[in-house]
Parts: C-alpha cells; structure tokens; sequence
C-alpha cells in the first residue's frame, strides 16, 4: 500500500508501470484519475486544494485499508494533490490490483467514494468572477451508504 | 489545546490555528466559548450541523468529549476526489 499527499504534479502512466510492474498473482489493475475541470460559473483561473497534513495521510490510509479488509487486492496506491491547480491538471489518482477485475473495480470505486467525502481536503474554485468554495455533495454522502 | 481551522471556518475566523485554554466537556461547550467570544466566531459556527469536527485527527461529533483531548479541527464537509 502506497499513500502519497504532495503539492508536485505526478506521472500516472509511470506510477501505473510501476504500481504493476513485479506482480505475478494479479491479473487487473484498475486506475482512477481526478482531473481539474473547467466551472459551471466562469472560465476556471486556479483550483486550489488545501489540505489537513497529519489527518489527511491517517483518513487515506485507514480508507485503504478499510478497503483491502473488504475485497481480497494484491496493491492499493493512492495520490492526491493540494496547493493551486490549472485546470486539465491531474488532481489525484487511485489504483488498485487484484487476482480478479471485480475486486479491483468495486475497491478502486469504493475509495473514490471515501475519498470524496472522508478525507479532509477542500477545494476552492477561482474565477474572475472571484473565489468560492466547493459545496459537498449530498449525493457524494449517500454514496457511502452503499457500502 | 490546539484549535485548527480549515477552509471558510479559516476564513472567517481569520486565523489557521490557535491555543485555547478551555474546560469545555464537549466540543459544543467548545463552540459555545468560542461563540461567546467575538463576533467572527459566531459567524463562522452560524449553522453548526454545516460544519464537521475532528478531535485528534480523527472526525467525531460535536456531543463527543473532548477529556484529554490536544488537538480539535473545525471545518466543511470535505471535498476531495
């Protein structure tokens, strides 16, 4: 299990090479990416990401362990970015590797519930209409119930 | 202990984090000093059931107890992904 917070861009196709690379029991990777989107408001200048260092390493890890108790997976990475993004830029990613797609899948969507609402980061949109926070999700909450 | 604020709660409040000598049993009686200090506090703990607590760095509520507690975040709901 791999658990990475940082300001700096990442590289998916190599972290997915080697996120695989060495593994003969699995037969699936499943990879997730957050990308910055444009806003529903105006034109998107900076996504900016703040973050709670300390909590937001603990609550990512405890969601991937959570998930590797729950489906049977060989790996589970997790990155995710904070400080000020353009839009187009890869906000985060999660991979998972298992024996069989179905775990790899459902754990991969699993953690991307988790994440969105139980690790503490907050995103702020700017625009040249000005600055705003991004509200939750009802929706994102309920999705937890499902599981 | 160590009171932290996160995202509009920072902002309103005006500062990231602060050390506040408190005897609160819970995080609500917390919140209730707080409020009782300053207006900005007030503002920022307007609607507390938009507002999440963390105590340690683990998320709990605000009925929890805060007895021994070092550390108490303040923020709203979260919006990673």
């Amino acid at each position: 299990m791999r658990i990475l917070v940082q300001e700096a861009p990442f590289d998916l196709g190599a972290e997915t090479k080697e996120f695989t690379a060495g593994h003969m029991d699995i037969g699936a990777v499943v990879t997730f990416t957050g990308v910055v989107r444009d806003s529903e408001k105006a034109p998107l200048q900076v996504m900016e990401i703040e973050h709670y260092p300390g909590m937001t390493e603990s609550a990512l890890t405890e969601i991937a362990q959570e998930a590797q108790t729950r489906w049977s997976l060989g790996d589970v990475l997790v990155i995710h970015r904070y400080g000020a993004l353009k839009p187009g830029e890869m906000i985060m990613m999660v991979a998972t590797a298992a024996r069989h797609r179905k775990d790899a899948f459902e754990a991969a969507e699993f953690l991307m519930d988790y994440l969105k609402s139980r690790a503490p980061f907050w995103k702020r949109e700017v625009t040249a209409a000005g600055t705003d926070w991004v509200a939750a999700k009802e929706e994102d909450e309920d999705a937890l119930s499902r599981w | 202990m160590n009171v932290l604020y996160f995202a509009w709660v920072r902002e309103r409040i005006g500062l990231p984090r602060e050390e506040v000598e408190s005897a609160a049993e819970t995080v609500s009686d917390l919140v209730d000093e707080l409020v009782a200090r300053e207006d900005r506090y007030a503002a920022a703990f307007a609607d507390r059931s938009a507002l999440r607590v963390a105590i340690d760095q683990q998320l709990s509520d605000f009925d929890a107890p805060l007895k021994g507690a070092r550390e108490v975040a303040f923020f709203p709901p979260m919006t990673g992904g």
